[in-house]
């Protein structure tokens, strides 16, 4: 390829065509301040609408200063990104938006990973000289996103992700000028709004405009009521995640270290997610092979292809914008609720305690989860199955607050019955991963064989949308893969215009699936982070003993001692569900 | 900001509306042109329609109907005044005519007196600066409009 | 127009209208009727003829007798006496203010004399709803020249040749523009016109298109022709209903002769054009705000490049110029490059249309060529400052130009000089500002106009904008610090350096050409509290002299809020705090006894 010469700051540089000023500095080690710019490498994901104007630059022979993010090199160009008038600039124009926002930041929920913080420090602003009326809107808060819109500051990532990316459509920019802010139609809060809870932009804000409702509170209530019985399950992606928030690589996996601290917190149980989602493998593979093998047999009436029901912004997605198709998804309910149903039921009765008085406390990658444990269909006299959902970041929060060293625990196991697991479950932790545990145990129960090769590399990866045949001792059995809303809708489509030709199709919301899910520590654009995550997710999963989730002897003494078998009544009664039609025209607030 | 309800026979004339335009997201603005010029004004209601027929995100619609200046979710007066705020009109004393208009009407810019008859707001320029400052009520332009004239003006419309 | 043995031109633009024009249309021709002249005498409606300050006009063909200030009533007398008796109405003819007498022809007029009308050379001669009265002057004529005697290669060295230069306020070459855009490889092309001017006090598009449209579909399909776009797009203001109205019919005339749709002329060309409504955003004057316009969203404008000329509209290559630009465009095909070239100044070729408004005697649409200097343009064609006044400044370029002063009033105005002196020619406002105007308020003015039009998008438009406006309104209620003036500066620089688009590159002008002209102004805000000019109201007091006051109670009656008190033969007091220094006192008073202090 052709490259063009350009000067940095006095360096020559050779650069590809079509590099930005922006990338073509970071090659050589000057990192040029950014804002509003976000680059989703891994996922070719790019928000650059040059709004916030800090990433601005001197170029040699142009007039006005240019932002490094969106400014493609040219030959012969001569850049300059720290003279006193780029300096001067640059501090002007962030003095100008930190005179339009909030100086809360001691109890701000962002403070410590905000970038506009970071930036204000790392620019050394000691005070704003222009100061002036700040814009006001109204706070929203849901059941799992807090929107402090005074705190926005017009990057437009959620409004990308809400749009280009999950295709939900719930934020816009609106209004015009110094009162324009994003936010959803005539500024109604999300709970009115379609919003599926993804939280993929509380993933992406700055500051602390966009939050998840924090329930760490609650639960430190919990542990401290001497009548209540308090259990935590973990989600599989928070283990691949949690250590990242105290300074450990990304991609290090703290499983035990993670039971350790959740120990020392009180937990009287410490339980695994994982055991559910093998639970969950058990019912929605049953599901999935009672309707494909309906379908060889020439069964018309059997709808195929059977989409997973586990991630809770799907749903969500689904209810909103697709409920007439709400026949298609599997009935199976998350791992999450399989989780709070056993608990309150097989679990209470063994430990002879009301349900009432046990707390079910999850630890989830997700916001979704918080909502979805909060629906009226998942309580019993409203009792909710799973009290507390919360995210990866607060269970960090809890740790630091509880004074915990996390880097020195040592690593502990997780309780017995429930916190047993095979590297089946675990893979429920990123896209391509539900289908997968669902192919090694369908497999054996379709053929009647045993699996020797259990990875299934042809699911895996990060692609948006993936398509893969599994040979089922001589049925293609064709698998459809999407993360992402946005990718979703797509596939979707296709089963609604009757262009689908997948038997089965996973769905997780976020990119990446649970190990790029709105609770996980933020990755602030480096996508290399998720991939780190998938990584350990797969090499716990490799090595696990067990792989396949009927080989689970908790879940096989589960259905022999409480259930009876998969989608029996008690099964159906306790471990699935049914959709609804949220179709219907919101309620604006009054 | 209420529910408001409206008929039926209107619901028909804004799908038809977007009908004309084939459904198109990008006649957006045009939608919204007729639909207010139909209704009056653009209450959220009428957002959701149009986003439905254009299939796009009724928070899209918001925002483009936020944006523009023409676009409005309060309902005009039945005789909208617009004071013309250009250069020509201001150096030669519009904001006079305006906070004339304001203390008269007792409602501030861009809304409503109470009783529905007299909605207040600014525009840039009518290209009539020979007859600077300018006020329109609806269609009818007063030139020359000194703030003791604004009496006279608001008299003529309130019998009717 | 031959068969009629004489015309009436009554002006049909929005400002003459305005006053009753239309009226006078009917009152004349219901007398044309009444003493049955219909086959002799011919009414028509034209589009402007820019001496708004004397509408509505009306012009007597072939005699050139040219009335200002008619009224429905006057049209017996015209008829009667005129067209009856080929006597001039001496009362409605124009008075030259300085020799105090009658002018009958509009080309002794002051106004008229230094003019030159290019892009208006139609507006009030011809009736712009008749197709036939374009053609007639040589309308179409060039189109036809180049379908079927140019090749668009030629066309635009012709344009590039002429040197004309966009006429919304960038200044680009216009040859270049179509040249780039025809280069462009794509199936489908577009031609915009942008007619979605914003510009608080320029109205020169709007003349144009009321007055003459068949000159911009001309143009457009010329356009076409050159870069390749068989389709056209017409963005204009919801609010300039006659200009929409004068356009369909033009448009749709074109299609019925055959001008525009498909084998134009027989050859192989076809062009449509198409009308997209702006709602009332000045930033989608900016070339990408307007495509985002067209396409249904927000009117953001957004980072180039990408140049329209390679991605605009649905991501086509698409060539953006504003009316008066293409209204240019005919004219120099028909009379050629050579010709335009010949007029104006050394890098600005042609002419320019200017609102000129303001403080002055003759407010109208002018068009002069350029390198016109500003005192011509004010003390010639303006005919000097209104009721005696001193000069004081002009404003040129709105909310993205400046203020220039009496040094200033020899320039030869074109793009650079404009720029040079700290102003802009931008769209062509031009107010004029007496003794009576305070500088830091007019600079205040043009920043609520921007912080109001801000989109915001980019940080430094949307809040520092917002931020110089509160400055300077703190200057205006005497709150005002010396710091304040380093912020401002400094401020002002930022924000040219770093917005995104031309709205926050140029909106601090205002204020940095009001500081370096008028900086004594902004002291004696800041340091004296007071503002010269008496406008700033928290910084004035209106007192009553009580040598002067002879109690006749004028100003008490109208004072609206009942601050003056005082019996009737004694002297009036007016309480401060009461007092909502309106100036009805002052106004009223007829003993000189109200002052400002």
């Amino acid at each position: 390829m052709e490259m063009i010469n350009i000067k940095i700051d006095n360096k020559d540089i050779k650069v590809a065509p079509g590099t930005t000023v922006l990338d073509a500095a970071k090659s050589v080690g000057i990192k040029i301040p950014t804002l509003c710019y976000l680059h989703l490498h891994d996922f070719n994901i790019t928000n650059k609408p040059a709004g916030c104007r800090i990433c601005v630059v001197e170029v040699k022979g142009r007039r006005n200063l240019a932002p490094a993010c969106a400014t493609d090199c040219y030959e012969g160009m001569e850049v300059n990104t720290h003279n006193i008038r780029v300096l001067n600039s640059r501090k002007t124009v962030l003095e100008l938006i930190l005179s339009d926002h909030p100086t809360d930041c001691l109890i701000c929920p962002k403070s410590g990973s905000c970038e506009l913080q970071t930036l204000a420090q790392e620019m050394g602003i000691r005070q704003i000289e222009y100061q002036g009326e700040q814009s006001h809107y109204k706070e929203d808060t849901s059941p799992a996103i807090i929107r402090d819109v005074d705190k926005c500051i017009m990057c437009r990532r959620c409004e990308m992700m809400c749009n280009d990316v999950q295709t939900v459509g719930v934020l816009s920019a609106v209004n015009r000028g110094f009162m324009s802010v994003v936010a959803p139609a005539f500024e109604m809060n999300l709970d009115h709004s379609v919003c599926t809870y993804c939280g993929q932009c509380v993933a992406v804000c700055p500051t602390g405009a966009l939050t998840e409702v924090d329930h760490t509170n609650q639960v430190i209530r919990a542990l401290a009521d001497p009548s209540k019985t308090v259990i935590v399950q973990t989600a599989p992606a928070v283990r691949v995640a949690l250590g990242e928030e105290f300074g450990m690589e990304p991609g290090t996996r703290v499983t035990g270290k993670m039971v350790s601290a959740l120990k020392n917190l009180g937990f009287d149980y410490v339980f695994d997610t994982d055991f559910a989602a093998d639970l969950t493998i058990m019912e929605e593979g049953t599901e999935l092979l009672d309707r494909i093998t309906r379908h060889l047999k020439g069964d018309k009436t059997v709808k195929l292809p059977i989409l997973t029901s586990c991630c809770p912004g799907w749903v969500n997605f689904f209810e909103h914008q697709f409920p007439e198709m709400s026949d298609i998804p599997s009935t199976a309910r998350s791992p999450q609720q399989m989780f709070g149903a056993i608990a309150k039921t097989y679990f209470a009765d063994k430990l002879g305690i009301k349900r009432e008085n046990l707390v079910v406390v999850s630890i989830m990658p997700c916001l979704a989860k918080k909502y979805e444990c909060q629906r009226d269909e998942f309580a019993t006299n409203g009792n909710p199955d799973v009290d507390f959902a919360v995210s990866t970041r607060e269970l960090a929060h809890l740790i630091k607050q509880a004074n915990i060293d996390f880097n020195i625990l040592p690593d502990q196991d997780f309780d017995k019955p429930m916190g047993e697991s095979t590297g089946a479950a675990v893979i429920f932790g990123t896209t391509g991963g539900v289908i997968e545990a669902a192919a090694r145990t369908a497999y054996e129960i379709f053929t009647g064989k045993t699996l020797e090769k259990v990875d299934f590399k042809q699911l895996r990866g990060m692609e948006w949308i993936r398509e893969a045949t599994v040979d089922f001792d001589g049925t293609p059995i064709k698998i459809g893969i999407a993360h992402g809303l946005g990718n979703a809708r797509k596939l979707l489509q296709d089963i609604k215009d009757g262009k689908s030709e997948f038997h089965a199709i996973e769905i997780m919301a976020c990119p990446g699936g649970c190990i790029g899910g709105g609770g996980q520590p933020l990755h602030h654009g480096d996508t290399s982070i998720l991939m780190a995550r998938q990584k350990a997710i797969y090499s716990e999963d490799s090595g696990k003993a067990i792989r396949k989730s009927h080989e689970n002897p908790y879940i096989q003494t589960l259905y022999a001692e409480f259930l009876g078998k998969p989608m029996s009544e008690k099964a159906h009664h306790l471990l699935h569900t049914h959709y609804f039609d949220k179709s219907k025209p919101v309620e604006i607030d009054e | 900001m209420a529910n408001i309800k409206i008929s039926e026979q209107k619901v028909l004339q804004i799908e038809a509306i977007c009908k004309e335009f084939n459904n198109e997201k990008g006649e957006l603005i045009n939608v919204l042109h007729k639909t207010q010029s139909l209704v009056g004004y653009l209450p959220a209601e009428v957002q959701e329609i149009i986003s439905k027929n254009l299939n796009c995100s009724v928070a899209h619609v918001y925002g483009v109907v936020t944006f523009y200046s023409f676009f409005t979710m309060i309902p005009k007066g039945q005789f909208p005044i617009s004071i013309c705020m250009g250069t020509a009109c201001y150096v030669r004393g519009a904001e006079k005519v305006l906070d004339e208009f304001k203390r008269i009407l007792n409602v501030p810019v861009g809304q409503t007196t109470p009783d529905g008859k007299f909605s207040l707001s600014c525009l840039r320029c009518v290209g009539a600066c020979g007859l600077a400052p300018v006020v329109m009520v609806g269609e009818k332009v007063y030139g020359r409009v000194s703030p003791d004239g604004v009496k006279d003006i608001i008299k003529e419309y309130k019998q009717a | 127009m031959t068969q009629f043995k004489m015309h009436l031109l009554v002006c049909g633009g929005t400002g003459c209208r305005a006053s009753e024009s239309e009226k006078l249309f009917h009152n004349l021709k219901h007398e044309i009727l009444e003493k049955g002249l219909e086959n002799e005498v011919q009414v028509i409606t034209t589009g402007c003829f820019g001496f708004c300050e004397k509408g509505p006009i009306v012009k007597v063909m072939p005699d050139n007798t040219f009335y200002t200030q008619v009224k429905p009533e006057d049209a017996m007398e015209i008829i009667a006496e005129h067209v009856i008796k080929g006597r001039q109405v001496h009362r409605l003819l124009y008075v030259n203010p300085e020799t105090e007498k009658h002018v009958a022809d509009s080309k002794h007029m002051g106004f008229y004399r230094k003019q030159l009308r290019i892009a208006l050379r139609n507006c009030g001669f011809i009736d712009p709803e008749n197709i036939e009265e374009y053609i007639s002057r040589d309308g179409y004529a060039a189109l036809a020249k180049c379908l079927t005697e140019m090749t668009p290669a030629q066309v635009i060295e012709e344009m590039k040749k002429s040197g004309l230069r966009g006429r919304g306020g960038g200044g680009f070459p216009t040859g270049l523009k179509w040249e780039i855009t025809s280069k462009s490889q794509s199936d489908q092309k577009y031609v915009v016109c942008n007619a979605d001017e914003g510009d608080p006090g320029a109205f020169m598009d709007r003349s144009i298109l009321e007055g003459d449209p068949h000159s911009v579909i001309e143009a457009m399909a010329i356009c076409g022709y050159c870069i390749g776009a068989s389709k056209g797009i017409v963005y204009i203001r919801a609010e300039y209903p006659l200009a929409v109205e004068r356009l369909k019919i033009a448009m749709k005339q074109s299609v019925e002769f055959g001008l525009l749709g498909k084998n134009i002329f027989g050859t192989d060309f076809g062009f449509e054009i198409d009308i997209r409504y702006g709602a009332g955003a000045f930033v989608c004057g900016e070339e990408t705000a307007l495509i985002h316009s067209m396409e249904g969203l927000r009117g953001e404008p957004t980072i180039k490049p990408p140049f329209p000329s390679v991605s605009g509209y649905l991501e086509k290559p698409t060539n953006v110029n504003n009316v008066e630009t293409f209204a240019n465009v005919p004219v120099i095909i028909n009379k050629g490059a050579e010709w335009f070239a010949s007029i104006g100044s050394e890098k600005s070729k042609g002419t320019k249309v200017f609102a000129l408004a303001g403080k002055i005697n003759n407010v109208g649409l002018i068009e002069v060529p350029m390198g016109t200097t500003l005192r011509d343009i004010i003390f010639e064609i303006g005919g000097g400052i209104k009721d005696g006044k001193k000069f004081k400044a002009v404003q040129t370029g709105g909310p993205s130009g400046g203020c220039l002063t009496e040094k200033h009033l020899d320039i030869k105005i074109d793009f650079d000089s404009l720029t040079a002196a700290g102003s802009m020619m931008g769209s062509g406002g031009m107010i004029v500002l007496d003794e009576d105007d305070c500088m830091v308020s007019i600079a205040k003015f043009y920043l609520d106009f921007t912080v109001e039009e801000s989109c915001g998008k980019c940080a430094p438009c949307r809040i520092g904008n917002k931020r110089l406006n509160e400055m300077l309104e703190k200057i205006c209620d005497g709150k005002g610090t010396m710091k304040d003036l380093d912020l401002l500066r400094n401020l002002s620089h930022v924000i040219k350096d770093t917005s995104l688009c031309g709205l926050g590159q140029t909106s601090p002008n205002p204020v940095l050409s009001t500081m370096d002209n008028f900086y004594d102004e902004y002291l004696a805000h800041i340091v004296d509290h007071k503002c010269p000019s008496g406008q700033c109201k928290a910084l004035l007091q209106y007192v009553i002299e009580a040598e002067n006051c002879v109690g006749c109670t004028a100003c008490a009656r109208n004072c609206p809020v009942n601050a003056i008190a005082g019996e009737r033969k004694g002297v009036h007091v007016i309480d401060q705090s009461t007092c909502i220094k309106c100036g009805a006192c002052l106004e009223k008073c007829k003993f000189n006894a109200v002052f400002i202090k």
